[in-house]
């Protein structure tokens, strides 16, 4: 029997130093200032960002293809997202809600696209947004920032979120706790979503991947073991299927988390309207 | 019974346990899968009964396809948890 190599979907998300840096001491806690994969990926998709922005801001009246581009990202979180569920009082959370989605959006589909370098041996996809630190520091800035907002804009009046208007007072004892407690499961449910997401969506290629590999193997070792090249084939149609079903994925998630964050936005701008 | 067997048993059975558990655990996404289907049945059939004004709720289509989405992922983390994170 040919050997196969070990199935490890989990082994892709594994970080690794690239740049040994000192660290240093704050406190009691130990601060690694090393580049990582991760580390480095998140850098190679700001730059890209602020590259492609800076090119794209050159605002001329026939635009070019990048500014159109840009122009179209802009517009998604600007007239699909802001517009109707913030209105006219939103437009100045727009550049924080672009950031995000757009940062979101590029770590997705690096993860996805550059894992074509993985056939020439070059290990380039990192997929950051599988890592459950970064979703939750996403999450976890967002949801406050828009948390403490609510009390600059309102005050202690924010406080009312808690309490449906025109409900009898004695429900008020049961329903306090249970707004309270669907209001800060938010960011835990924005954190797993992204982190679910492409956390899944990865170990199901690398699992198929593998399939190809082993089955591949065992077939080509010639005999009886030959009718393995057609699970092995099929399994090579999924890859190719799925990564179209990831691609869809990735602009999906970016863009829910987005909208997540508009319709969170949406109880402290428009506080007292639509309750 | 010789004492190390009954170890490597004992262990065996934490292992298979904690499996079993995982693949109980993912069964909670029978319930997102159920989901999605009813709410992406009901907005196509709304769509086609009214073309005009199905563009206008895609974005409350993907917020409800997100909630729903999130609940068979705590399922789906939970098994991760079993598998990876139970040692």
């Amino acid at each position: 029997m040919a050997q196969t190599p070990a199935i490890d979907p989990m082994e892709q998300f594994a970080i690794h130093k690239i740049v040994e840096l000192p660290s240093f001491h704050l406190g009691g806690l130990t601060v690694d200032m090393s580049i990582t994969n991760s580390v480095a990926s998140m850098i190679a998709c700001a730059v890209l960002l602020v590259l492609f922005f800076t090119l794209a801001a050159r605002r001329e009246v026939v635009p070019n293809r990048g500014q159109a581009a840009a122009e179209a990202l802009y517009n998604i979180i600007d007239r699909v997202l802001v517009g109707p569920i913030l209105g006219p009082d939103g437009r100045q959370y727009v550049p924080y809600l672009l950031t995000l989605f757009a940062f979101i959006l590029v770590l997705n589909l690096m993860s996805v696209l550059l894992l074509f370098g993985n056939l020439a041996g070059v290990s380039l996809a990192f997929a950051v947004t599988s890592q459950i630190a970064v979703t939750v520091t996403l999450a976890v800035i967002t949801f406050f920032s828009i948390f403490i907002l609510g009390f600059v804009k309102h005050g202690p009046k924010f406080l009312t979120l808690f309490a449906p208007s025109g409900m009898p007072k004695p429900l008020l004892l049961f329903m306090v706790p249970i707004e309270m407690l669907s209001y800060f499961i938010r960011p835990v449910t924005l954190a797993l979503r992204l982190f679910g997401n492409m956390l899944g969506g990865h170990v199901v290629l690398s699992l198929f991947g593998s399939f190809v590999v082993a089955l591949g193997i065992i077939g080509l070792a010639g005999g009886l073991g030959t009718v393995f090249l057609v699970p092995s084939a099929l399994s090579f149609a999924m890859i190719v299927i799925l990564t179209g079903l990831e691609l869809v994925v990735a602009v999906l998630q970016a863009f829910v988390f987005a909208a997540l964050a508009t319709v969170y936005l949406n109880e402290v701008v428009n506080f007292g309207h639509g309750h | 019974m010789d004492p190390t067997h009954a170890v490597a048993s004992v262990v065996d059975f934490h292992n298979s346990a904690k499996y079993i558990g995982a693949g109980m655990a993912a069964s909670g996404m029978i319930g997102a899968g159920i989901g999605l289907g009813v709410l992406f049945g009901n907005y196509l059939q709304a769509a086609i009964r009214n073309p005009a004004g199905a563009a206008s709720q895609q974005t409350m289509l993907f917020l409800g396809m997100a909630l729903t989405e999130t609940m068979g992922l705590f399922s789906f983390v939970v098994s991760l948890i079993l598998i990876y994170g139970v040692s």
